[in-house]
């Protein structure tokens, strides 16, 4: 039987993965693709938003949030003193 | 000193490069060979994935698409970079932190079942060679293209060079030769793109002269381009024509396909620790995203210089066509190619470009007194033309070419790997002689890779028709079969060897069947493909590209069922579960 820490450090790891896919999925799907006409009204420079979000913004996104979980997570596996060295 | 001259030099120099490398960086145990010795620091293992992914179709043919797709074409770009975030959140620090060789290696372990095991290494060998066929295919183009060798005599150079440091050096020669290939394939693609932007825009930077005024005009970029392309009877730039549920589908198949690409996931073998390959993930989709954000400028750029080269005045006008007689010296070059093709149909001396296929254009079109579009253009030498359209000196020309190469020869040497450790460790090692010794199963791996580039070599000399609508398919095969086993692997301690198989041949039949409806893959011989390949026909309206989704679901559907149904995986297996979830093991394991 897995004990109260491990169950609380993969609770706290799947929070924040959930999380992330969250905003994963709201800047590429939605903003990107389900939402692109309704953003596109906007103007963001010389860029639709929704289309800026399509070929653009969705990728910066990406990239801040795979770095946001490797050191948001190096936080949390210190917390339970489960870090490598 | 001529084009040709310096082509060869530069891209001489840069093959010695890589040999030199390799040599440095032999392998001399199989942890060197099949994961470089889990030694590679997260950086340079960051820009050895991202040279790893980035291959000939992206270097070449994206930008082109994008120009000729517009909106539609964010498919790719989204869907080649999102996969990462779900690489690096559900797969890649669970698989570093168990800590073996290959991807079915831990779906043999984790579902306890050589059954298991071989269906991995079918899925992974029929993804890989796909895929592989295409790049030796784009490095002989290449060849013959700027070095004016034929196309044989430069697959022969390529297959050669990938001999030496792959055979030689294994996983460690290719990552640390795939780190000089992307410095060489990032410069070669973001030089031609700065410098075009700041002709066009005055801003040096793509990703902002992208969204920038066009110099001296006083409107934006991509407002002109929706102008001048829907005045000749074209789509929108902006906005898209597939539908939004098929738009969904690809892209969302696309990234789920990318995190379930094995000569990805074994990149993420090769780092030291856990937080390292979480760390590597997010330097990975950093490089890959230089390109990826400045492809989508090069596209909308190239595009908006092709038609004001050819619309010189207003649409309609007499004199507002290019006259054939004053082409520019670039166009004159690429004509010899066949890659781009001028017909005068309506005997005016002068090229008309644009949508004849449009039936509303028609009728405007005849009023202006075209016959037809006169200019065909390969959407591959956007990215290729691009130095000669904005007037670079001959260097950039030269490095194009040898970023061209080494984009080809780092995926090709990452997929060639992938599937001789398949051979060698999964099908050798794991099933047919368990006790092999290490310097033989070395030996074997070697000589499957020496094999896996004659294989590669024939299929890029000779490849099957299907060979472009195969990688559609490499994807949708990834995302629905070995994807979705992965991933409850390691989140779902219930799932049993019944229903990871159950589940990965329903995902991989049901793809492989709706694509072979519409696309025709193995079957032709027996009629395929038997359905139109039109949206109506389309099951929920989704095309052949985007149907992994439905793969995938059915994959999760069916393997979460069968398991409930049948006996939960034993404790050993519960217990190498809850090992991989966490980086290093807690202090109760001890007592």
């Amino acid at each position: 039987m897995p004990s109260e820490n491990r169950l609380a450090y993969w609770r706290a790891n799947l929070r924040l993965v959930a999380l992330c896919l969250i905003i994963w999925f709201v800047c590429s799907f939605g903003f990107g693709v389900i939402f692109v006409e309704q953003l596109n009204r906007i103007r963001f420079g010389g860029f639709q938003l929704g289309f800026w979000f399509a070929q653009q913004g969705s990728i910066y996104v990406f990239v801040a949030l795979v770095f946001f979980y490797a050191w948001r997570m190096n936080q949390i596996d210190r917390k339970f003193d489960v870090h490598e060295d | 000193m001529s084009l040709q001259a310096l082509t060869y030099l530069v891209v001489g120099l840069s093959f010695a490069l890589y040999i030199g490398i390799a040599i440095w960086s032999r392998a001399h145990n199989t942890g060197d060979f099949y994961i470089a010795g889990k030694g590679v620091s997260p950086l340079a293992n960051g820009m050895a994935t991202a040279a790893d992914w980035m291959s000939a179709a992206s270097f070449i043919s994206m930008a082109g698409l994008i120009a000729f797709l517009g909106y539609d074409g964010s498919v790719y770009l989204m869907g080649w970079t999102g996969g990462y975030v779900l690489l690096a959140l559900l797969l890649a620090p669970y698989l570093r932190k168990f800590g073996k060789f290959t991807v079915p290696e831990f779906i043999a372990e984790r579902y306890y079942s050589k059954t298991a095991r071989i269906v991995a290494v079918i899925c992974l060998i029929f993804i890989s060679f796909t895929y592989v066929a295409g790049q030796m295919r784009g490095v002989g183009i290449v060849f013959s293209r700027f070095l004016e060798v034929d196309v044989t005599a430069g697959l022969l150079i390529g297959m050669g060079v990938v001999f030496v440091y792959a055979v030689l050096g294994g996983m460690k020669g290719i990552t640390y030769t795939q780190v000089a290939q992307y410095c060489v394939l990032i410069f070669a693609y973001t030089v031609p793109a700065i410098f075009i932007a700041i002709q066009l825009t005055g801003n040096a930077i793509p990703q902002i002269a992208f969204g920038s005024e066009v110099a001296d005009s006083g409107s934006a970029l991509l407002d002109k381009l929706d102008d001048i392309v829907t005045s000749l009877g074209f789509n929108q730039y902006t906005t898209g024509t597939k539908s939004k549920i098929d738009v969904f589908c690809i892209t969302m198949a696309l990234m789920v396909g990318t995190a379930g690409l094995p000569h990805v996931i074994v990149r993420f073998f090769t780092v030291p620790k856990v937080r390292d390959a979480r760390l590597s993930a997010g330097y990975a989709l950093l490089f890959i995203a230089i390109l990826y954000t400045t492809a989508p400028a090069v596209g909308s750029m190239a595009r908006y210089n092709l038609i004001n080269t050819i619309q010189t005045g207003e649409v309609g006008a007499v004199d507002g066509n290019l006259a054939y007689e004053q082409r520019p010296d670039w166009f004159e070059t690429w004509e010899q190619t066949g890659l781009l093709r001028f017909d005068d149909k309506n005997d005016d001396g002068r090229i008309q470009y644009y949508n004849d296929a449009s039936p509303d254009f028609a009728a405007q079109a005849a009023q202006y007194g075209w016959e037809g579009n006169e200019l065909s253009v390969d959407r591959d030498i956007m990215v290729l033309a691009n130095p000669e359209i904005a007037s670079l000196p001959n260097w950039v020309i030269a490095l194009v070419a040898a970023g061209g190469i080494a984009a080809a020869l780092s995926t090709a040497a990452g997929l060639l790997l992938v599937i001789s450790a398949a051979i060698s460790h999964d099908i050798i090692k794991g099933i047919v002689m368990p006790h092999i010794s290490e310097k033989h199963e070395l030996m074997a791996g070697r000589i499957a890779a020496a094999f896996a580039i004659m294989i590669a070599g024939y299929l890029g000399f000779d490849p099957p028709g299907w060979v472009a609508q195969v990688v559609a398919f490499a994807f949708g095969l990834a995302a629905a079969s070995l994807f979705p086993v992965i991933l409850l692997g390691i989140f779902f301690k219930r799932v049993n060897k019944e229903g990871a198989i159950a589940g990965m041949l329903t995902g991989l039949l049901f793809t492989y069947a709706y694509i072979e409806f519409f696309k025709g893959l193995f079957l032709k011989w027996a009629g395929a493909p038997w359905g139109e390949n039109v949206a109506e026909h389309w099951l929920f309206g989704i095309s052949p590209e985007g149907i992994g989704v439905i793969g995938m679901c059915l994959n999760f559907i069916v393997a979460i069922t069968v398991s409930h149904f049948t006996a939960p995986p034993p404790d050993r297996i519960q217990h190498m579960v809850e090992h991989i979830r966490v980086p290093r093991h807690f202090d109760e394991d001890h007592a």
